[in-house]
């Protein structure tokens, strides 16, 4: 029987011919990444070696990863402190693949990944945060796990018992018309499938318009495969794939796609027409809550966002800047944007998207997960609606529960940013 | 059978920014998490931290209940006030989360309640005694019974670690 991409590489890491969905496996991990809330980890993986009489040691140095970025720079003494710890627990332990606050290398754990090359088609990836689903956009398959299940993964090298998940298959069709982009796909998506319509189930992606789309436009489909449920999105690998390995994340050494067999089994297949999407807007305060732009538009925003890990990328920043470029942000609205990585910000500064922003009114901030989490800046006051390109918009997620989050592209948001209500960016932003 | 009193009722989709708000994620210690459990529900927050809420006291919710993050706070923060948690379904990393820190989940799909009602829970079937309901309990899978039967990950991984150093 055919296998699907997630069994191929379950198959592989788990050192066995074949599985099938269902089957527990202990899947050898190529990856393990955390963020701050590696703090967490280290304390539960010193408590794993507790009372052996062995010294607490990673297996395998080389294959974890460390980025700040969620709460960039510190917020608080108890936030620097956490950082401060990590450092040296960095140190200690040889981890080569960190990521400090910086203005060159730093970033969003789940662009840094990708830009280095640390991820490859065929590997199997864990991370101590949901949008780990994110890097299925490189064909690997990826998964967030929790702080005591990555101290599991630090000591044992292996995930322990894992279910090979089904596989719901994924067809995008036809080709994306003018300023609708793979977010209003997902968006669409999600709407779809609902808030649970995928949970314990991988999405696997294809159809010509994803044949198409960059790798920044993957990244954004596989991180928000998580909103459905999922477990991971993922895109098998091809010439695409290969062309951003090789030019964008400088790999050298050799790639093997992972394709899925012909008569692979998949739970079943649920289809995207792509020429016949209009911009989407997921509404407060689920994200499966979407609606075609048309049917919000005029809606009022207090704050704009455009950024993280979702859509912080620099073909993003390009649209935002093509759209605001010689234009003014509404009066009443304010704007702010965040580059999901070091390097796309000095991208985004020498092709001019920063200077257009800006003059425009925008705010733009460093590379980070800003304001989506509502950790600690761009927080709304009571009442207030902000129009974002990030993942969620949970009661509360952006720091207010008192607060509305709509969620969209960055298309969709540039055009609201020039009126200062929803906007539908065919129709022209500025009025 | 265990006999529990239902202290709070949430509809669906309840995630991890309304269990364990973002704002408090730099707090990570098991013994100073539970403080902020559901934060932004003032008066339940409130309730908890005065020590007015009884171990074992049991919150009911729909489906893809933990939807969201994967912070583990929003585990060790119901698990400090020994809460158990009674959904329709729940969300994949949040269930997980909840089996490696031992904390109880029954997902019993449709069972209807409200606060003040008294629950009997058992293996395979959960009973609201006050409103004459009840609700077959889905079973956790084995593989994940494993890890509960272990006292949670962290004991579970240092059993294979002492394996490992043994030479399994």
């Amino acid at each position: 029987m055919g296998m699907t991409v997630v069994e191929k590489i379950l198959a592989r890491a788990a050192g066995r011919a074949t599985v099938a969905v269902g089957d527990v496996v202990e899947p050898a991990v190529d990856l393990a990444m955390s963020h701050e809330n590696a703090a967490l980890v280290i304390n539960q993986f010193v408590e794993v070696f507790r009372g052996t009489g062995l010294a607490p040691a990673v297996w395998d140095s080389s294959r974890i990863a460390i980025i700040f970025d969620h709460r960039v720079p510190a917020e608080s003494p108890k936030t620097a402190t956490n950082q401060k710890k990590v450092r040296e627990f960095v140190a200690a332990n040889g981890i080569a693949k960190f990521h400090d606050i910086r203005g060159d290398k730093g970033g969003i754990c789940h662009q840094i990944l990708p830009e280095n090359g640390y991820v490859r088609p065929g590997a199997v990836v864990v991370g101590t945060d949901s949008h780990t689903t994110s890097h299925g956009a490189l064909g690997a398959f990826a998964f967030g796990i929790g702080a005591t299940e990555m101290a599991s993964v630090w000591t044992l090298g292996y995930a322990v018992n894992v279910e090979v998940p089904a596989t719901i298959r994924v067809e995008v069709t036809g080709a994306l018309p003018e300023m609708v982009s793979p977010k209003d796909v997902i968006l669409h998506l999600v709407g779809k499938l609902g808030a649970a319509g995928a949970t314990f189930r991988v999405l696997e992606f294809h159809g010509d318009a994803v044949r198409a789309m960059p790798t920044s436009g993957r990244l954004t489909l596989c991180n928000m495969a998580v909103e459905a449920g999922a477990t991971a999105g993922i895109v098998p690998a091809d010439a695409e794939t290969l062309r951003y390995l090789r030019e964008e994340a400088g790999v050298q050494d050799a790639v093997v796609p992972v394709v899925p067999d012909a008569d692979a089994v998949y739970e079943r297949t649920v289809e995207v027409d792509a020429a016949g999407l209009a911009p989407q807007v997921a509404c407060p305060h689920t994200v499966d809550h979407v609606r075609p732009v048309g049917e919000v538009s005029g809606r009022h925003v207090d704050q704009i966002v455009i950024g993280s890990c979702t859509n912080g990328r620099l073909d993003d920043l390009a649209t935002a800047a093509s759209i605001l470029r010689g234009k003014k942000v509404a009066a009443g609205t304010r704007m702010l944007v965040f580059p999901a990585s070091g390097r796309i910000y000095q991208d985004a500064l020498a092709a001019g998207y920063v200077a257009d922003l800006v003059r425009a009114g925008a705010v733009v901030m460093n590379a980070g997960c800003g304001p989506c989490l509502g950790v600690h800046e761009g927080a709304l006051g009571d009442g207030e609606v902000a129009l974002s390109t990030t993942n969620r918009n949970f009661k509360g997620r952006m720091g207010n529960p008192a607060s509305e989050v709509y969620l969209c592209s960055p298309a969709v948001a540039a055009a609201s940013a020039l009126t200062g209500v929803i906007t539908d960016p065919r129709q022209g932003g500025a009025r | 059978m265990s006999a529990a009193k239902v202290i709070l009722v949430l509809g669906d989709d309840v995630s991890t920014d309304v269990i364990y708000p973002g704002r408090y994620m730099a707090t990570v210690l098991p013994t100073e998490t539970p403080q902020y459990a559901f934060a932004d529900l003032g008066p339940f927050n409130a309730r908890l931290k005065a020590g007015d809420v009884p171990a074992g006291s049991v919150v009911v919710a729909g489906k893809n209940f933990g939807c969201g993050s994967s912070r583990e706070q929003a585990v060790s923060t119901l698990k400090g006030h020994e809460l158990v948690i009674v959904a329709s379904s729940f969300a994949r990393i949040f269930l997980q989360n909840a089996i490696n820190l031992g904390l109880r989940l029954v997902e019993a799909p449709g069972l209807a309640a409200s606060e003040g009602d008294e629950l009997e829970i058992g293996a395979a079937e959960a009973v609201n005694r006050t409103a004459g309901k009840r609700s077959a309990v889905r079973p956790l899978p084995a593989a994940r019974q494993a890890i509960i039967d272990a006292g949670g990950l962290i004991p579970y991984t240092r059993r294979r670690l002492l394996e490992r150093a043994g030479g399994r």
